[in-house]
């Protein structure tokens, strides 16, 4: 099997795809937003609780691929308990994981997010490894329940 | 002189195609993909193009160039005379009694947008109904909405049932004293189901209703006579039939046409401009404003040459024998949902795997070399309608054969074991 296909779909990703964890709607009021990847169909739906500038709990439902899938569930379980800044220094450290592009300054350690390195291969990819990050970005500022696209 | 076999079938007693000949003639196959050889079963999305419309293309610009209509000179005569030419093909090709009647333009989605804004912006009013069905592609979905929202008219929807067939029998029920228009698919570009349209076409005629055939997907792979089909409008893209991309027609009947006001205004579409006013040309040359793709016309000709110098017959033969085939083999695989089993298919099939996202199939298919469509093959209601995201689409052309229908299988297997 070609090994940049190993990179891609790693034990790690295959395991969360297969058993997401957080799957699920938060009881009670919190913040949502649902993201759609219109080029292949793909839905999450993200629900966040914030607790003053921290994210106390993180949940998403939806439908998509294994990348998508597995990403939101590695997110949700990377990020519940931190708070919002440091949300965004992750989401630029990943981004630039996923795209291949240059590490921030001063990076984060991704720890079992780094499992999404070999994505950069695939750049068709990309949207269905970002899709859930957009999407928490998009509740997390407080619009309720906004439609976010990867299509502009 | 030594005879070179171009894979035509008349070079084989029996018809069939000599499909490593044909191959042969499309550059693209030399390529490999990822180290192994194309497998290409996307031709529902686009066919590769064979060496005589590379060729054509090519010597156009090199040694034939020029601005059409209008020019004096040598050049733009040879150009005027070879985009001419090409409307000459395509009217004989779907069986047009008048090359008139033959509109150059983008594809079939601006051909489509041309009806629905010159003729329906004309043609329908308010609670007037224009009747489609569950499985036509965005193309034909979408205008029909925008036009039903300028004149606030309605959309009705003729189901499809779980095979993937129109559901003929509620016909009467959905066309009533309110249908201005029927605009169907001839082939479906997802499930690869074919419509029997003559039922349909007679009824709408019987209350006066014209119909409009989207025949991008059946143009290269089953038979499109407009006499035969009786219907009103039609529409196909060359890029889906061997040809170019960004250029496809729109046929009309002459009296339809010569009803219609212009689609968009510029050069080319006029008898006299002044500032009080502007006179306009006849069909179809009123329908194409500007500078048109004078290439891709030429082009689009040369690939209608290759069809019906291989055999259309012939091609739709070899592919029904291979649509078969591979039904059939796909049937066999565990995990495996057919999506539409109908009565009568051409080029495509789609199929989902349990428990594996067609999107990930798709990106491990393709490292095997094989080269499918997943998503939903802009036909998101009929998606729906199925109750799935996307479908794993394999469409064929005349180039492909046995061997490509093998590594889809194998490409399956690899799919299942590294990803079910």
């Amino acid at each position: 099997m070609n090994s940049d296909l190993r990179e891609l779909y790693q034990e790690l990703i295959l395991d969360h795809s297969r058993k997401p964890r957080n799957f699920g709607p938060i009881e009670g009021a919190c913040l949502q937003a649902e993201g759609f990847n219109p080029f292949c169909g793909d839905r999450v739906r993200i629900y966040v609780k914030r607790t003053g500038d921290r994210i106390s709990d993180l949940r998403f439902d939806g439908v998509g691929c294994a990348i998508s899938t597995a990403s939101a569930s590695l997110l949700t379980d990377t990020l519940k308990g931190s708070t919002v800044e440091e949300m965004k220094r992750y989401f630029e450290q990943f981004h630039a994981l996923v795209t291949g592009e240059e590490s921030p300054p001063d990076p984060v350690d991704l720890g079992k997010l780094e499992a999404f390195s070999g994505v950069s291969e695939f750049p068709i990819r990309v949207k269905c490894a970002t899709l859930c990050w957009h999407t928490l970005k998009q509740a997390l500022s407080g619009e309720e329940d906004l439609l976010v696209s990867t299509e502009r | 002189m030594k005879k070179v076999s171009l894979g035509l079938s008349k070079d084989r007693p029996d018809g069939s195609l000599d499909v490593a000949r044909l191959r042969s003639r499309f550059p693209i196959f030399s390529r490999p993909i990822r180290g192994k050889r194309l497998v290409y079963l996307d031709s529902a999305a686009s066919c590769q193009k064979p060496d005589t419309v590379l060729d054509t293309i090519d010597r156009f610009y090199r040694e034939d160039y020029s601005n059409i209509h209008r020019g004096v000179h040598f050049l733009s005569e040879r150009a005027t005379v070879a985009f001419e030419g090409g409307r000459k093909k395509v009217a004989d090709y779907i069986g047009a009694k008048n090359h008139r009647e033959i509109v150059f333009l983008r594809g079939a989605t601006e051909a489509i947008n041309l009806v629905a804004s010159s003729w329906g912006d004309q043609e329908i009013s308010a609670r007037d109904e224009i009747l489609i069905s569950e499985m036509e592609h965005h193309s034909n979905i979408v205008p029909w909405q925008m036009l039903a929202r300028r004149k606030g008219a309605r959309i009705k929807i003729l189901p499809v049932d779980d095979a993937g067939d129109l559901r003929l029998d509620m016909l009467p029920d959905l066309l009533n004293d309110r249908t201005r228009l029927v605009a169907l698919a001839h082939v479906s570009n997802a499930l690869g189901t074919v419509n029997d349209l003559d039922s349909v076409i007679d009824e709408a005629h019987q209350r006066g209703v014209p119909v409009l055939v989207d025949a991008a997907q059946s143009f290269a792979h089953h038979p499109v006579d407009v006499s035969a089909l009786d219907c009103d409008f039609l529409v196909a893209s060359a890029h889906k039939a061997y040809g170019p991309t960004g250029t496809g027609f729109l046929w009309a009947r002459s009296e339809i046409l010569q009803s219609m006001p212009p689609y968009q205004g510029g050069g080319n579409m006029i008898r006299s401009v002044t500032f009080d006013g502007t006179l306009f040309d006849d069909p179809p040359w009123r329908f194409e404003a500007g500078t048109p793709d004078i290439g891709g016309v030429i082009g689009f000709g040369a690939a209608l040459d290759f069809i019906t110098q291989i055999g259309r017959e012939s091609i739709c033969a070899h592919e029904e024998r291979l649509l078969t085939s591979a039904v059939d083999q796909l049937m066999q695989v565990d995990g495996l949902t057919l999506i539409g089993t109908p009565r009568r298919r051409a080029s495509a099939i789609s199929f989902t795997l349990d428990g594996i996202h067609p999107h990930d199939a798709g990106t491990v298919m393709d490292h095997e070399g094989v080269a499918v469509r997943v998503g939903h093959h802009c036909a998101q209601p009929l998606m729906e309608r199925f109750g799935v995201p996307a479908t794993i689409r394999a469409s064929f052309g005349c180039y492909n054969d046995e061997d490509d229908i093998e590594d889809l299988l194998k490409a399956i297997t690899r799919t299942k074991e590294m990803l079910g």
